[in-house]
């Protein structure tokens, strides 16, 4: 089966045609939609639910936090039908920013719960465009499986940094991590490597069923090596490392 | 409670460990304000509505509030010593309001309104006069925000209430002219009077104001377009004669529209162009930086999407003039901002605007001069991707003016005051605008999409002059009527005439056949933007204006458009200094090289582009930042418009001040030579390719500063012509000059940017600077002079004269195109222009770039001059030169290439991390690649 992705954005999402490339390049059928347009659309004619980067309503308050409140309180019952039914969701940088601001990631006690942790502004103070080191626990989520130890992807944001409310959230998390920043030789990363001064230099993490995924990296910025910097680190046929991300996604509904 | 009175709550949201407090006071200790131990920063919202404490309270939690890191505090404003409550200005754009109310909407709260601000605790020990210093600095810009007093009221606007306003020309025309602010001369005054009296009447003064904008100097461009004397020859219309001359001799088949949209557009490949414009914000820039430069990027990005039926933009570029931020802050006159705040606010501002729109910022440059402390520069450009279908558009008789976007207020009417309910005229401050990118984006997503669908006639933008501009030069053609009470307004209060002028952001006018109208509409609509009727075209070729049912202007189109009398202006061409300049040996070329390096001009901009979000849309495919180590300045960025191809554009541009202020019409070519050659040593070529033309100057009513604009001009021209590389597009912003209390003029020299834009017909031939292989051999293409005049050299050591480099109209089209073929034949592992710097730095930037080695002989330098000295060809700034990295091996298919052009092996990269440079058998310079990218790698501000 070619599973069906839907795009979701809403005023000020930008990341939405790269994501539908790299889910394409990956073989899905994918829409794009309005968020206001959810509320006619029967989601579970979808298999997984893409919220791509950009600035959801300019940011204002903070990242991600308004269209995290609208999807919370507006949509709830539809994304937790969606969710029940084992589809996929992935959250990218303000994607991943809504995800863990509407409650969906981690998901520790349920799903739409109190927000446990967060992602704040950069130590840095900074917007942050640059290419970084990532060690992956692939075996955590859907979407990494078969993954190389340490792939490289840009970050692009001012407001990364992991944050936990406090140690029993964090110790639950460090299992739920998918994603960390590392040096090129997979150890701990300082500024500028680890871009935003993130908890553990936690990128991105999954919920305990590995079917919600969201990470601050763009993996649909390295779907072929012509997008890397220095246009090396090219995988067979030319491909980027973000670009097995959604082949795992697709291929999740093909078997 | 019963909840029938409306209340107003005060929430502040603090966090713990906030970045940006550590910001606000590393900003205040580079101000020297070094007492300042910690800033706490919190933001504010303001509530209005019929709502209780407990509602208040969820609102906080719910929304405001982010649980993990943040407390909240509902309650009363903590008034103390050393605390600050910044908020906006009545009447100006709140540009957090509307998602705001949108986000308590969401939570099922009905509210009034929602005002947003900032609160600052700063704590040290000082004295209230100096905290009171350090807030004016830095903390508020007084033309849009203020401190918030005890009894702050909510701003209630009062109720405009209609008066007809006939002008009486029968008085002193040009104090006329100047009480209202309308900036016309005598001349044009009369002219307007002899026009009212064919029609046997007064003007109102919305007719009087709308021929003031349609024949402003921003619009009309009369000094460029009429009549000058220079040293006694008459040109009529300069840009005529040299600019668009060039490109209609040229007459190059990429050219599909060339001066006459609001972009000029190329041909890319057999569905779209690709279309460019770069637009100056400076004037606002220099009063808000943060808003002014926001402004600037969101004003170029709708031209791109009024090109044709609208254009997808695909790249911003920016480019920035600023004084030097060393500048002691004591000694700064009133009324001019740190170069340090202008430098910040505009880099955010850019940053903001251009991140949030989705759009890419990959190509700039920064320029630093004491000249631009009292009137910095800001160049903001955008490309564009537009279906070559819908390049063509046309209002019809019988479309309805569709106005969309943003709602009108009186931002940028002659100023920001808001004593009375209508501006005097009297204000000189220029326009202040905030920008709401979101607005933009929703617009910029809903008019793609109705351009898409095929729904329009015709699309343009409200820019400078506002409604004035955009609806009368739509219905030059035509005629037009429209009812100025239609459109949209953020607070009651506003004349007809400033509704007309105003220039509110994120605003655009479309012309929609009624059979679309209601679609299109939707459309608009779907996505939160308001889109209203405001009028008709028509086809009686007048501009015909009411408000509440009362005709408040009709006028004739061939009138506003044609009748402003052009005027004579004289120019005389400036004494150039003597170029012969006696300076010392250098004792140790090494800490020559050091001090170079680390000076603002040369120094790195990793700094700014980090900030830019320089890969969304996932294009680019040549990057401003390259090399191993990701900190190459790449010459020219490429990016990738569709995805699926590998077809790219490259943009690159040349600018140098320095050279301007000695010699404007070699500025011209040696701005025209380096936006091209950057652009070739990416991989562009130079028949495939178009530049576009900003001139900025200051006031033309001094004959040597028009002088300056008629060289530079006759520069672009000739330039172009060598070339063969087409203008398309262009601007020129004058009078960027500053006069303090005494009167005494601080002007700007004459300053030339030239963007080249290019289509690659493969970007996987595209190279980048960075050194790549050890032991390959390094070519130095094209001739060095002794042209040190304007040089970064000379800077160094303070000499303000000397030669200014020319182009030899023979070598340098061939050179490009050699090195070209060389790219494309897969011959060159790096190439890298020389300009600011010269050779040394050319050498540096990539060397530590590529963490390679490089060892070469500068006496095998192809030279010509009478004295050769080695500091000269390390640092002479000639024109129409390259560094090449050769593939090992290709030396004699390379030099086969050149053919009897100058070109030399000059050296080999090594496997030692070193900069060696050698006289013959003299040892010059031995400097290790770390120290050199340590001293490069400089935060400026």
């Amino acid at each position: 089966m070619k599973p069906k992705v839907m795009i979701i954005r809403a005023a000020g999402t930008n990341c939405d045609i790269e994501t539908q490339h790299a889910f394409e390049l990956a073989g899905a059928n994918v829409e794009r939609t309005y968020i206001d347009d959810v509320q006619q659309i029967n989601l579970l004619d979808y298999q997984i639910i893409a919220l791509p980067g950009g600035f959801t309503y300019g940011d204002d308050i903070a990242a991600g936090k308004i269209h995290a409140n609208e999807i919370k309180h507006r949509y709830r019952d539809k994304f937790m039908k969606f969710i029940e039914k084992e589809n996929l969701i992935i959250g990218i940088c303000n994607g991943f920013q809504v995800l863990v601001k509407c409650g969906i990631l981690p998901g520790i006690d349920g799903y739409f719960e109190e927000q446990k942790v967060s992602l704040v502004a950069n130590d840095s103070e900074r917007f942050e465009d640059r290419w970084i080191y990532l060690r992956v626990q692939g075996e955590r989520s859907v979407f990494t499986g078969n993954s190389k130890d340490i792939i490289i992807l840009p970050v692009a944001h001012s407001e990364g940094k992991f944050v936990a409310k406090d140690d029993t959230v964090l110790e639950k998390v460090k299992g739920l991590t998918v994603f960390t920043y590392v040096n090129e030789r997979g150890e701990e990363a300082q500024y500028p490597l680890n871009p935003n001064g993130s908890t553990l230099g936690i990128a991105g993490i999954a919920d305990s069923t590995g079917r919600i995924l969201g990470l601050m990296p763009h993996p649909e910025r390295h779907v072929s090596y012509i997008q890397h910097p220095t246009r090396r680190n090219q995988g067979e046929n030319g491909e980027g490392d973000g670009l097995f991300i959604f082949k795992n996604a697709v291929n999740y509904f093909k078997s | 409670m019963k909840r029938t009175d409306s209340r107003s709550y005060r929430i502040e949201i603090t966090r713990g460990a906030d970045p940006r407090g550590k910001f606000v006071r590393d900003s205040f200790h580079s101000f020297g304000l070094t007492r300042v131990e910690e800033v706490v920063v919190s933001d504010i919202y303001y509530i209005t509505g019929l709502l209780d404490q407990k509602q208040a309270e969820h609102i906080a939690r719910e929304l405001l509030c982010d649980p993990v890191v943040e407390h909240y505090d509902v309650g009363e404003a903590q008034v103390s010593m050393g605390s600050f409550e910044v908020l906006f200005n009545a009447g100006v754009t709140d540009p957090k309001e509307e998602s705001a109310r949108k986000a308590i909407s969401d939570l099922g709260i009905a509210i009034q309104s929602v005002k947003t601000g900032n609160n600052y605790e700063i704590k040290g020990t000082f004295d209230t006069g100096q905290l009171q210093k350090c807030a004016e600095l830095f903390l508020y810009n007084p033309l849009i925000q203020h401190l918030r007093h005890r009894d702050e009221e909510a701003y209630s606007p009062s109720k405009y209430v209609f008066h007809s306003k006939v002008v009486d020309l029968s008085g002193d025309l040009l104090a006329l002219s100047r009480e209202m602010g309308l900036s016309l001369s005598r001349t044009e005054m009369e002219v307007i009077k002899d026009y009212f009296g064919k029609e046997r009447r007064m003007p109102s003064d919305v007719e009087l104001e709308t021929v003031a904008q349609t024949w402003s100097e921003h619009c009309r461009h009369k000094t460029f377009l009429g009549k000058i004397l220079f040293d006694g020859e008459q040109i009529d219309n300069l840009l005529r004669k040299t600019v668009m001359q060039a490109t209609r001799e040229i007459d190059h088949p990429l050219c599909l529209s060339v001066f006459h949209d609001n972009s000029g557009v190329i041909d890319f490949d057999e569905e779209y162009g690709i279309c460019f414009k770069v637009e100056t914000h400076n004037h606002p820039s220099a009063l808000e930086p943060y808003g002014g430069a926001a402004t600037g990027i969101g004003g170029v990005i709708r031209d791109i999407l009024g090109t044709g039926l609208g254009a997808k933009p695909i790249l911003n570029t920016d480019v920035f003039c600023f004084g030097i931020p060393e500048f002691d802050f004591t000694e700064l006159p009133q009324g001019i901002l740190h170069p340090k705040t202008i430098i910040k606010g505009v880099i955010r501002g850019v940053r903001d605007y251009g991140n949030r729109m989705g759009i890419p910022t990959a190509s700039g440059a920064i320029y630093f001069d004491d000249a631009f402390l009292y009137n910095p520069l800001v160049y903001c450009g955008c490309v564009g991707l537009i279906r070559k279908d819908r390049i063509e558009k046309r209002a019809q008789p019988g479309d309805t003016v569709l106005l969309v976007g943003g709602r009108t207020g009186r931002d940028g009417i002659h100023g920001v005051t808001f004593a009375s309910a209508e501006l005097s005229g009297e204000s000189e401050k220029s326009c202040v605008q905030i920008g709401n990118p979101i607005m933009e984006r929703r617009v910029m997503d809903c008019l793609l999409r109705a351009s898409e669908e095929g729904l329009l006639h015709s699309v343009t933008d409200c820019g400078g002059g506002g409604l004035s501009s955009a609806v009368g030069e739509m219905g030059k053609e035509t005629g037009v009527t429209a009812y100025l009470d239609r459109v949209p307004l953020k607070y009651e209060g506003l004349s007809p005439r400033e509704i007309w002028i105003s220039e509110s952001q994120e605003r655009m006018v479309l012309a929609v056949p009624k059979e679309h109208l209601e679609r299109t509409v939707a459309i608009f609509k779907h996505e939160g933007v308001e889109a209203t009727v405001i009028g008709e075209f028509t086809g009686d070729k007048r501009l015909i204006l009411y408000y509440r049912d009362k005709k408040v202007c009709d006028l004739d189109m061939g009138f506003l458009h044609d009748g402003l009398p052009m005027p004579v202006k004289k120019a005389k061409a400036r004494t150039i200094p003597p170029s012969e300049v006696d300076i010392p040996k250098p004792v140790d070329l090494n800490s020559m090289i050091i001090e170079l390096i680390s000076g603002l001009n040369a120094c790195s901009r990793e700094w700014v582009i980090r900030e830019y979000d320089h890969e969304v849309q996932g294009g680019s495919a040549v990057k401003p930042l390259v090399g191993v180590l990701g900190i190459g300045p790449q010459d020219a960025v490429v990016v990738r418009p569709r995805l699926d191809r590998k077809r790219g554009v490259v943009v690159s541009c040349g600018l140098n001040p320095g050279f301007g202020r000695l010699d404007a019409y070699k500025m011209a070519l040696s701005v025209v030579d380096e936006a091209l050659r950057n652009l070739v040593a990416a991989g562009g070529d130079i028949a495939k390719a178009a530049m576009l033309d900003n001139f900025c100057l200051s006031s033309p009513e001094r004959e040597e500063v028009l002088g300056d604009l008629v060289l530079s001009a006759r520069g672009c021209y000739d330039a172009a012509k060598c070339f063969r590389v087409p203008f398309i597009s262009g601007k020129d912003s004058l009078y960027n000059e500053w006069v303090n209390g005494r009167g005494t003029v601080y002007s700007i020299p004459p300053t030339l940017l030239i963007s080249a834009i290019g289509i690659v017909e493969d970007i996987d031939r595209c190279i980048t600077m960075d050194l790549k292989e050890i032991g390959s051999p390094i070519y130095l293409v094209g001739e060095t002079k002794d042209e040190l005049g304007g040089s970064e050299y000379f800077r160094m050591l303070g000499i303000r004269s000397g030669t200014v480099p020319g182009v030899n109209f023979r070598s340098a089209p061939k050179i490009m195109q050699a090195i070209h073929g060389a790219i494309k034949k897969g011959m060159v592992n790096a190439c890298h222009d020389l300009s600011e710097g010269g050779l040394a730095l050319a050498l540096c930037e990539m060397a530590f770039s590529g963490d390679i080695g490089v060892e070469v002989d500068v006496k095998r330098v192809p030279f010509r001059g009478e004295r050769l000295r080695y500091d000269t060809i390390l640092f002479s700034e000639s024109n129409s030169r390259f560094l090449v990295e050769l593939k090992g091996g290709r030396e004699d298919e390379f030099t086969a290439l050149f053919g009897g052009l100058p070109i030399a092996r000059i050296g080999r990269t090594t496997a030692e991390r070193c900069l060696k440079v050698l006289g013959g058998e003299r040892k010059l310079v031995d400097l290790p690649l770390s120290l050199l990218r340590k001293k490069w790698l400089r935060k400026v501000v």
